[in-house]
């Protein structure tokens, strides 16, 4: 049976989020669509998307929150760069709500330069409270 | 001579000033420790995204906006100051490296516009009537990504726009708790994309395994290029800020044992006087006998 591992990075401007040795990520938000990674995989550069990683660690299912950001995959390791990323127990789901709430509340009346940044806002919050929930 | 009450009077005053300054020293020690801890924290993010722009420079083509160098007519100049002062010469320092640069700039013929984090910086550049673009206060301990990245997508749209032709900024770099050295660096536009090291590794390691690049290696390169400016940003705030903090722990424990050494000096005095008072008290007293007798 097969026991590579991979390690798993995720580091934002506020500090280390992740270092994990991990069985397999299952979900990353790349830019040109979700993928997961094996250990193994080709050597790959990419931009990332609001969204969640998952990745399967020890047996269990985890989930991390990025907010775009940029990775890079070798056959050892992924290293993830965001602008800002929570593991799933670190949200905080009441803020979260809190923060769809006013960017619908937004989206609902604004101009041209509001819309991207309210979109924007409640695609974070979204995905959020999406893992949270899991 | 002051009168004893007067002297004790004061020794009081000074007390509860020494307690205010010991106390704000307390506080700034807190802030620094929290401070630095967010700058090391920021590092590993840093030393990351500078190798890996080092990588891709070598393989792309720059044209993005913000490495084209423009003849240098306009520049902007942005001063990373604190909002509250009793901090020493921390404010000084910074805002005297920023005339003097504005001074230079000025007088090369080049049109400078000023921009200012902290309360400081904007006070004095409102008053002095300096060509003022923007102002960003009020962020003094509670620092956020978030506002770098709005500082780094102001600067970077102007500049984008033709606004101004060059970017510089001063703040106040982090050296040791004791030692802040004011340092001017050139923003925009990305001059050198070099990080330390990783030239060799470059070579070494690139060239043997392909890589596939999503969406491709030019999109990578251009959406990781504004990304370094507000990390470049947000360093400035960080630094600035430990360095403003251990500024004002130095400042403190300096007024603290000010403080000190007045109430010493004071206690001579109230003692010399009171012993002075007795002494005539006792005069009085045996003169009194010896005319009695």
């Amino acid at each position: 049976m097969e026991t590579s591992k991979i390690t798993l990075e995720v580091v934002a401007p506020h500090g280390l989020v992740v270092r994990e040795d991990v069985d397999e990520v299952n979900a990353i938000p790349g830019s040109e669509g979700e993928f997961g990674v094996q250990p193994g995989h080709m050597n790959l550069v990419t931009t990332l998307k609001i969204g969640v990683i998952s990745y399967k660690s020890a047996g269990s299912e985890k989930y991390v929150f990025i907010n775009s950001g940029y990775a890079e995959v070798t056959a050892s390791s992924i290293s993830i760069l965001a602008d800002s990323a929570e593991k799933a127990e670190d949200i905080d789901v009441e803020r979260a709500i809190a923060a769809k709430q006013r960017a619908e509340e937004r989206l609902k009346h604004a101009d041209n330069v509001d819309f991207t940044r309210a979109a924007a806002a409640l695609e974070r919050a979204t995905a959020r409270i999406q893992i949270a929930k899991r | 001579m002051p009168g004893l009450k007067e002297i004790r009077k004061k020794i009081g005053a000074v007390k509860s000033t020494r307690q205010i300054t010991k106390a704000m020293k307390m506080v700034a020690a807190a802030k620094f420790r929290r401070s630095q801890g967010r700058m090391f924290e920021l590092r590993p993010y840093a030393d990351k995204m500078a190798s890996v722009l080092a990588d891709l420079s070598g393989s792309v083509d720059k044209e993005h906006p913000l490495l084209q160098v423009r003849p240098r007519k306009k520049v902007e100049v942005l001063v990373f100051t604190g909002d509250r002062g009793l901090c020493g010469a921390f404010n000084t320092n910074i805002m005297k490296a920023a005339t003097r640069l504005i001074k230079e700039l000025s007088a090369e013929g080049v049109d400078v516009t000023v921009s200012t984090v902290g309360k400081k910086g904007t006070d004095l550049f409102r008053r002095r009537k300096a060509n003022m673009r923007m102002s960003w206060t009020g962020l003094s301990g509670k620092i956020t990504y978030a506002n770098a990245q709005e500082i780094a997508q102001n600067l970077i749209n102007n500049y984008v726009n033709e606004t101004y032709d060059e970017v510089v900024i001063v703040y106040n770099q982090f050296k040791s708790p004791m030692v802040q050295k004011v340092t001017t660096a050139k923003l925009l536009p990305i001059a050198e994309l070099t990080a330390e090291g990783a030239e060799s590794d470059n070579s070494a390691e690139k060239s043997q395994a392909a890589t596939e690049f999503e969406p491709s290696e030019q999109a990578v390169f251009e959406t990781l290029l504004p990304k370094n400016i507000e990390i470049q940003i947000y360093r400035a705030l960080l630094e600035s800020q430990a360095s403003e903090e251990a500024a004002r722990m130095a400042a403190m424990e300096n007024a603290t044992r000010n403080a000190e050494d007045l109430i010493s000096q004071l206690t001579l005095q109230y003692n010399k006087a009171r012993q002075a008072a007795i002494t005539k008290e006792l005069i009085d007293i045996v003169g009194g006998v010896e005319a009695s007798k």
